[in-house]
């Protein structure tokens, strides 16, 4: 048992649950693996996107390592939002319920939006 | 219950210093990036749509306020790149004396701007030679 924290505290199961390091990490290896990934998708944008028309962006997005550093690109940065947002959340945020509300909502949109972007990248990707 | 407990001088009451302004900006911009990535969605999914609406997203980011929300989140995503880059090497425990602080602080600012303005250059010349 961790002696630092109050028998109150303790009852409230609230403070370290001792997995912190795990997402501190985690955030640092999206932080790490997003700097690429975000340099490949604004120089996409500089030398392709801007003039490409409909049909040269789908044969674009169709190219393998072109959907895979898309999808890549996806997740790494939801996975970075929302490891930053829930960060302000447990910042800002000081009553537990309304906390606990704005972050499930946040995290199930987050996924939801992720899920949809992945879909559509794919939808273009393989689609006829 | 909760016992007021008496609290430390919070932000209003210190003079803004070029750390504790970048450590809030670096926050700021990070929300509206994460605002950002809806724009990122609804262009992939327009994509996926078809090339009419395609086009539409096309045409909206084009826009006066489409183009001034893009300078915006590429202000903001150069900013959020150079300083968390600052942040990674503060986590390897590297550049914390307070002289190397302010040194790569005002680096971040000069990389930002150069770099927003880079692309920006870039992405017009592009456009007009295509």
């Amino acid at each position: 048992m961790n002696l630092m924290r109050t028998p109150l505290s303790q009852v409230r199961g609230l403070g370290s649950a001792r997995e912190g390091t795990n997402r501190f990490i985690a955030q640092r290896l999206s932080a790490i693996a997003l700097v690429p990934l975000i340099l490949w998708f604004v120089a996409s944008i500089i030398f392709f996107i801007t003039r490409a028309d409909y049909d040269a962006l789908v044969a674009w997005i169709r190219l393998p390592w072109n959907t895979e550093l898309f999808i890549l690109l996806i997740l790494l940065l939801f996975y970075h939002a929302h490891a930053g947002l829930q960060e302000v959340l447990e910042d800002y945020i000081h009553n537990e319920i309304t906390k606990a509300i704005v972050m499930a909502t946040m995290k199930f949109f987050v996924i939801a939006i992720t899920i949809a972007s992945v879909l559509a990248i794919l939808r273009i990707a393989l689609g006829g | 219950m909760t016992t007021p407990r008496p609290l430390s001088p919070h932000l209003q009451i210190y003079k803004p210093q070029l750390t504790s302004v970048m450590s809030i900006l670096h926050r700021a911009t990070g929300i509206f990036l994460s605002l950002g990535t809806l724009v990122l969605v609804y262009w992939l999914m327009a994509a996926a749509a078809g090339p009419e609406a395609y086009q539409q997203a096309q045409s909206l980011l084009a826009s006066w306020f489409g183009l001034l929300l893009l300078l915006g989140w590429s202000i903001s995503l150069f900013y959020h790149l150079c300083n968390g880059i600052r942040h990674l090497f503060w986590d390897a425990g590297l550049g914390l004396d307070i002289n190397t602080v302010y040194s790569t602080g005002k680096f971040v600012w000069l990389a930002t701007f150069i770099l927003t303005a880079l692309a920006w250059l870039l992405a017009f010349t592009m456009k007009g030679a295509g």
